[in-house]
């Protein structure tokens, strides 16, 4: 460390730590994706036990960051200088190699192993001899002070499976240690945590700071940040929108930072051609398996696309779970056009007319392995059947006109659905539910993993279908998307609507401050919450 | 009929040309007659294990219920002196019942098709043989029910009616698993069970169902079994014939992963099967290595299919990256 000379070309433009080298810096970084500059003219430094805390909004560049730092990816262009030595771009060996750390949202833990063979897995100590047994004393040795590194209140013998969540996000920080980690980056570790184990975690970030390993903690979560970070990042599109330096921290600037843009010009929904009627769906105080003391209620009107805002893991898509079938519904009472319902399965709510378009495309919106055809037809099968035969010409004829109507871009209704790409696969989970009668149609992430193109033509057949009279409910995390199709906005916080705003109050900083559980700025101060 | 059918008629007739080659009597009325008919009934069967396969589940119980059910049947006619259609029927409903529970037990209780179905193996067989008390069930001397040995056990035009039985069943089932909504329903849930769920299928009752057509073609082969042995002893009738069934099936194209495979694939690999029997039989091979010999043209089989699969897909990809290259990207 100090024998090795400093990058000649490094500046620093932080002055919290001078005396200490940085250990990690990153100079003018770009990454390019077809079509997307994800990450662009980015520098950064990490200092040693210094707590980084990294914000932006969903698609603002983090991942790309955090695939560079793990040498997933190799940047275009630009310098990471780690510990001294600058590099093009890091492979997976090097970033392990000099330190670098992560702890993912989803953890990398063998729930049926104890916490010791998790820790040490695959550089278990072996005892001598001929079977190369495990060495079960020295690996309790091992790993008994790193489980008092990180404040640990469970022993070394406890299965992963018997831990709470903040309890495997400790036995993954120790993994991290364990490999001498140096730097440490926690990807949206609290935000599956409850407020209490959040409170531990925290506690975790401030003793690895204490012990000089410096920490990059992504969150949503703004008051975790002010809490624990000597310095925030701000990214925005893929670009460092500022740095706030320790006595700068606090949440309104960071808000500022995140979304301070215009709405770019695009295409949007276009407008409501109607008001909104009636109540098609009401939900009263209904409860969901992962937030099942927070009741939810929800109000879905005729002719209107009603925007589902929140932050990854704020409960939106159990909603939609329940109100589809597929989840347990806890509590609360469900009325479709005013008759009270009871939806027990999927098939429940679709022969309602209650239709969803799944978040995950490929694992349940549609069968990659049928046709075309095959997956348009099949929730309305028995309508293409006659004495429970299958009608090939009724089925393909309904297949074609959905093909025509959505545009899907393929050679013919027969093609296999695994061969076309996201937004036309997208297109035939829309056309399975259009060929039927929706009158409500939830949509979850409608839009991800689609191109520009696609997306547009996905906006105007949501509002055609608001304009036919269906009640539309879209959950989506892209900001921009929210704000230009939606009607109304309704936010959710940790498992509950934080608010609904109405048009006039539509701006990326409401729903960004009803998303972290604050107040939103309202034209009419007393009219937009409810 | 696929690629594959026709791969493993072609590999059939070829087996059959070379048995006949050094033994004509493979291809003797007699023989043909006795091979068909064990075709008929082992068909019966493999059709019933193939709906449960094609869901992604197994049943591992039949060789047991062949045994149970089948001494029911003659203890019901021979012992208890029950009208034979009764019997019939009431063996039949008893392997709809059994099927039932076992897919009641998977769908709705979310245990393993494997485990409930092993715990049915080891139940059915111990209760078979209590059952008779070791014994072996059988008909006294001549008692004769000819009406049912005649369908059973009898033949018209040459033809066993246990063969033209198996067509007929082949037949309605090819339209049931080929044709019908539930046989669709039956290859989304075996694709992906999570995804025909959310499309509104009720997946559970469509699973069950699958078990219930598995139990009813089950009985009605244990009572062919029963008719064309006439005397079972319940410790070792029916052994193994799961595993017949379920090599039938694989063999025919099944993925035991489900939602693949076809009922004239499972058709022929019955047919496969007994022509290697026959084979074992005719060309003095000793019997004992008469299971050996299945599990080497099984491994073989799969193992030409697996690379079949591996090197089209290498083609597939191939294609697709030219594509690529040659145009904008497919969006």
């Amino acid at each position: 460390m100090a024998h090795r000379l400093l990058s000649g070309a490094m500046t620093s433009t932080d002055t919290t730590h001078p005396n200490t080298a940085p250990f990690l810096s990153l100079e003018a970084v770009r990454k390019i994706y077809p079509g997307v500059v994800a990450l662009d003219r980015f520098s950064m430094e990490v200092r040693p036990g210094e707590v980084i805390g990294l914000v932006g909004e969903n698609g603002a560049g983090k991942s790309t960051l955090m695939k560079i730092l793990g040498g997933v990816t190799r940047p275009d262009s630009g310098t990471i200088t780690v510990d001294g030595v600058a590099h093009d771009g890091l492979t997976v060996e090097q970033s392990i190699g000099s330190g670098i750390a992560f702890v993912h949202q989803e953890l990398n833990l063998f729930e049926n192993l104890d916490v010791a063979a998790n820790i040490f897995f695959g550089r278990e100590p072996l005892r001598a001899g001929p079977l190369r047994l495990v060495d079960r004393a020295k690996l309790r040795d091992m790993v008994a002070p790193l489980l008092k590194r990180v404040g640990a209140n469970f022993s070394a013998d406890a299965p992963v499976a018997s831990l709470s969540l903040a309890q495997q996000q400790m036995v993954e920080i120790a993994k991290a240690l364990s490999i001498r980690a140096r730097l440490v980056i926690l990807d949206e570790p609290t935000s599956s945590l409850p407020m209490a184990e959040t409170e531990k975690l925290l506690d975790v970030i401030k003793g690895l700071k204490a012990q000089g390993i410096s920490v990059i903690f992504i969150s949503h979560r703004l008051h975790e940040i002010e809490r624990v970070a000597d310095r925030v990042v701000v990214l925005r599109d893929g670009t460092l929108a500022g740095t706030l330096a320790k006595d700068r921290i606090n949440h309104d600037e960071m808000v500022r930072l995140m979304i301070g843009r215009m709405l770019k010009e695009r295409e949007k929904a276009g407008e409501a051609t109607r008001a909104p009627g009636s109540v098609v769906l009401s939900a009263e105080a209904i409860r969901t398996s992962t937030y099942p003391d927070r009741p939810v209620s929800i109000e879905l009107r005729r002719g209107e696309i009603l925007g589902l805002a929140g932050l990854v893991g704020s409960g939106r898509t159990e909603l939609a779970r329940v109100l589809f079938g597929i989840d347990e519904r806890l509590g609360g009472s469900v009325t479709l056009d005013g008759k009270p319902l009871n939806v027990g399965s999927a098939a429940d709510a679709v022969a309602n007319g209650i239709f969803l378009v799944p978040e995950d495309r490929k694992l349940t919106g549609i069968l990659l392995d049928l046709s075309i055809a095959q997956n348009i037809t099949l929730p309305n099968l028995p309508a293409h059947a006659r004495r429970s035969l299958v009608s090939t010409g009724a089925e393909l004829a309904t297949a074609e006109k959905q093909k025509k109507n959505l545009g899907i871009k393929a050679p013919s209704v027969l093609t296999r659905t695994g061969t076309l790409s996201g937004g036309n696969q997208q297109k035939v989970v829309l056309a399975k539910w259009l060929a039927m009668d929706p009158k409500v149609m939830i949509l979850d992430e409608p839009t991800r993993g689609i191109d520009i193109g696609a997306k547009a033509e996905i906006y105007g057949l949501m509002r055609a279908l608001a304009d036919a009279g269906v009640a539309v409910l879209m959950i989506s995390s892209d900001m921009e998307e929210v704000i230009g199709v939606s009607d109304r906005i309704a936010v959710m916080h940790e498992g509950q609507i934080s608010g609904i705003l109405d048009k006039d109050d539509f701006s990326q900083e409401n729903v960004l401050l009803l998303a972290v559980g604050k107040k939103p700025k309202l034209l009419q101060a007393a009219g937009g919450v409810e | 009929m696929s690629k594959k059918d026709l791969g493993l008629l072609i590999l059939i007739l070829v087996v059959g040309a070379v048995v006949t080659a050094i033994n004509p009597r493979f291809l003797s009325a007699i023989n043909l007659a006795n091979t068909s008919n064990l075709v008929a009934l082992f068909g019966i069967l493999s059709i019933g294990q193939a709906f449960v396969i094609i869901t992604g589940g197994i049943e591992l119980s039949v060789g047991s219920l062949i045994a149970l059910l089948g001494t029911l049947f003659i203890d019901f006619i021979a012992v208890r002196e029950l009208d034979w259609p009764l019997a019939f029927v009431v063996i039949i409903v008893l392997g709809a019942v059994i099927g039932f529970v076992h897919g009641w037990l998977i769908t709705r209780l979310k245990l393993q098709p494997f485990v409930v179905t092993l715990c049915g193996l080891l139940i059915y067989r111990g209760v078979a043989r209590f059952y008779t008390a070791d014994g072996t069930a059988g008909f006294a001397f001549g008692q004769n029910f000819p009406t049912l040995e005649f369908l059973t056990a009898g033949r018209s035009y040459g033809l066993p009616n246990s063969f033209i039985a198996l067509i007929v069943i082949a037949i309605v089932m090819w339209v049931v698993l080929h044709r019908s909504v539930f046989g669709r329903y039956l290859y989304a849930i075996g694709k992906n069970e999570e995804a025909a769920k959310y499309s509104g299928i009720r997946t559970g009752r469509v699973v069950i169902a699958a078990y219930v057509i598995c139990g009813v073609l089950t009985a009605l082969s244990a009572i062919y079994f029963a008719m064309y042995t006439r005397s079972i002893s319940p410790a070792s009738h029916g052994q193994f014939y799961e595993l017949y069934a379920i090599a039938a099936a694989v063999l025919g194209g099944f993925s035991l992963r489900g939602g693949e495979g076809s009922l004239v694939g499972v058709l022929l690999g019955t047919v496969l099967l007994q022509e290697l029997q026959n084979l074992v039989n005719l060309l003095g091979i000793p019997s004992s290595l008469n299971f050996a010999v299945m599990g080497g043209v099984i491994l073989i089989g799969v193992l030409v299919d697996q690379q079949w699969g591996v090197f089209r897909a290498r083609r597939r990809m191939i294609e697709a990256t030219r594509q690529n290259v040659a145009g904008a990207p497919a969006e």
